[in-house]
């Protein structure tokens, strides 16, 4: 067991060093995350766990460019995302990272071509060209045949299937996957891990997600267990032991 | 054009919110549209009368009688070129509701000094020369679907007793929007058949030299025959039709009140619901921000969306008043003209515009602001 120890020992991908975040509740100052260090490399599918409130879905957000640090910095590719403008910040994300969230957040009026479409709407790319990344993707998540289906006509495993493709079209540096499987049977959550798992092996995709679920976070290349905003690498009970 | 299709799914994500406050622009829109054309009925003769004409009545009321006399003073009077007169009839024809001006009119005069109508001089010729000889308008021949040649009978109110009249001639307008529904006949005839005030005029009209003269040729009039048994009040036809205008109440002020009043419940109704709109989506909001979307992005999406309604609302609504208004005057004859005009439908256009965009305009500003740490954690 290592505390602050999310310092990978190859070449990183991404970099966070003493990286804080502090709320403040009315008069209570609340500390979420402690001088926190970590780094993921190239091609490394990272697990975090730990108990609600730990700060585990802060740091994802953090490592997003969702939300900045109290202090402390994080680079992306060379990239100091701490110092960006909110503008900048913004086409950062559009560039380097795929979002999966534990809800899907589909367009509920939007059919699965269409919503997985929504981040090249943003590019430059014309219309033939984003409807071939947009059927590559869904070849990817394996729903070439639901292309035309709108979420309410798909499961919840489809659902995140689309939600994966619509992550990756774009062709993110890397993924943040907010329980993914937190809203499905264990039969989903396995296909989804099993995807995210090839995205990892067969594309090359860098992967940082955020589990509740011991089998899936046993699928992480590393697992780090974030606890009253320290993180520790290894399992909880490791951890504590 | 690429977010077109996010625009459409959510402006048909609830179908009866967006129909219904559609339709409250529609509404709103195609009122205006009976009110700007209504409020262009009532002012036409306002916005149409001549510059160089100044139009003279009895100083106590327009319905008291001037001394036919004047007419060789006031073509002494200097500045003036030429003066004609004319009384109000108001008879009526077969019915009470086939309401039309009607006019007794020197025959002699008239025809030059009113050029902006235009009459073929063989018709002009029999006029002359038949007494009881009438021209009419135009839309009133049409209305009654009279021809040259007819026999008009019409009951007098004022003057009574039936009077009988030949269509001799129809007059036209030069001008969109110069009244061809009125009936003209010799003053003539008229004087010789009432009953009383014989050798007196409702009100005399006479042409100036120069038009910048007008407030002094007024003043010289006004003040020739002041202190006589008939005093005069002299102004010039705009101020006059104005003036008439006005004897019907303040309508300016009342189509302004409405119009404000539905604009402004308007400006709620489409605020409201973009606002219900907006904050439904508050997720998708924030992962459209997540991925990549930044804020002018959303705002000018919500404002679009906004747009999107007022426009297609809106538009319905002033097309559909402007479908009415081709159908001509409602009131069968009580308005000259009934005719929305562009100016009125560009004044339209610019409000739907206006109120498109301020509805958005607060919940665009609340989705350009979004946090979207803040927005997925509410979910």
């Amino acid at each position: 067991m290592d505390r602050n120890n999310g310092q990978a020992r190859n070449l990183s991908l991404i970099q966070a060093r003493n990286l804080s975040k502090h709320y403040r509740r009315g008069d209570e100052d609340i500390n979420v995350l402690h001088g926190l260090n970590l780094d993921v490399a190239q091609g490394d599918m990272v697990a975090f766990m730990g108990p609600s409130g730990s700060g585990k879905t802060t740091l994802l957000n953090l490592l997003g460019g969702l939300d900045l640090p109290t202090s402390g910095s994080i680079s992306v590719a060379g990239d100091e995302i701490t110092s960006m403008s909110g503008n900048k910040l913004t086409a950062w994300r559009a560039r380097h990272v795929g979002f999966v969230f534990q809800m899907y957040n589909l367009i509920p009026v939007l059919t699965a071509f269409q919503n997985v479409e929504l981040p090249l709407l943003l590019t430059r790319l014309s219309r033939a060209e984003r409807r071939a990344h947009v059927e590559t993707a869904l070849s990817v998540v394996g729903l070439p045949n639901r292309m035309h289906h709108f979420p309410r006509q798909l499961s919840g495993g489809q659902e995140q299937r689309v939600a994966i493709a619509r992550a990756i079209v774009a062709d993110p540096t890397f993924l943040l996957c907010d329980e993914p499987t937190g809203d499905l049977d264990r039969k989903s959550a396995g296909e989804i891990i099993d995807l995210i798992e090839a995205l990892v092996n067969e594309h090359g995709k860098t992967v940082l997600l955020v589990t509740h679920d011991p089998l899936i976070a046993d699928r992480a290349h590393r697992v780090y267990h974030l606890d009253k905003g320290i993180l520790i690498e290894g399992n909880g009970e490791e951890a504590h032991q | 054009m690429r977010y077109m299709r996010l625009l459409i799914a959510n402006l048909k994500r609830r179908k009866i919110r967006t129909i219904l406050t559609a339709g409250s622009f529609a509404v709103a829109l195609f009122l205006y549209g009976l009110l700007a054309t209504l409020r262009s009925s009532f002012n036409q003769g306002v916005e149409i009368a001549g510059v160089d004409r100044l139009t003279i009545i009895n100083k106590i009321s327009l319905i008291m009688p001037l001394p036919l006399a004047y007419r060789e003073q006031l073509k002494q009077i200097s500045g003036v070129t030429a003066v004609t007169y004319a009384n109000w009839f108001g008879g009526i024809y077969q019915d009470e509701s086939n309401f039309f001006p009607q006019f007794a009119i020197d025959h002699e005069t008239w025809i030059t000094m009113f050029q902006e109508y235009t009459i073929p001089p063989e018709q002009l010729a029999d006029f002359n020369r038949d007494k009881e000889g009438c021209i009419v308008g135009r839309k009133l021949l049409d209305r009654f679907g009279w021809k040259i040649g007819d026999r008009i009978p019409i009951q007098g109110t004022v003057y009574g007793g039936t009077w009988e009249f030949n269509i001799r001639g129809v007059y036209d307008g030069t001008r969109p929007d110069d009244d061809t529904s009125a009936f003209w006949f010799r003053f003539d005839y008229f004087d010789e058949r009432r009953a009383f005030e014989h050798g007196t005029v409702g009100w005399y009209t006479v042409k100036l030299s120069n038009p910048d003269d007008a407030a002094a040729v007024a003043k010289e009039i006004d003040q020739r025959f002041a202190n006589s048994a008939s005093e005069t009040t002299t102004q010039t036809e705009q101020a006059f039709a104005s003036s008439f205008v006005k004897q019907m109440g303040n309508i300016e002020l009342l189509l302004l009140s409405i119009g404000s009043v539905v604009f402004f419940t308007l400006l709620l109704v489409t605020g409201n619901t973009m606002a219900i709109a907006v904050r439904e989506r508050v997720n998708e909001l924030a992962v459209l921000k997540a991925i990549g979307y930044p804020g002018w992005l959303l705002l000018a999406l919500v404002l679009a969306e906004s747009l999107t309604l007022a426009i297609a609302g809106g538009g319905f609504g002033l097309l559909l008043a402007k479908l009415f208004t081709l159908g001509g005057d409602p009131t069968g004859g009580m308005l000259g003209s009934f005719r929305l005009q562009p100016m009125a439908m560009l004044y339209g256009a610019a409000m739907i515009v206006a109120v498109g965009i301020a509805a958005g305009l607060i919940p665009a500003v609340s989705a350009m602001r979004l946090r979207v740490v803040n927005a997925l954690r509410r979910v």
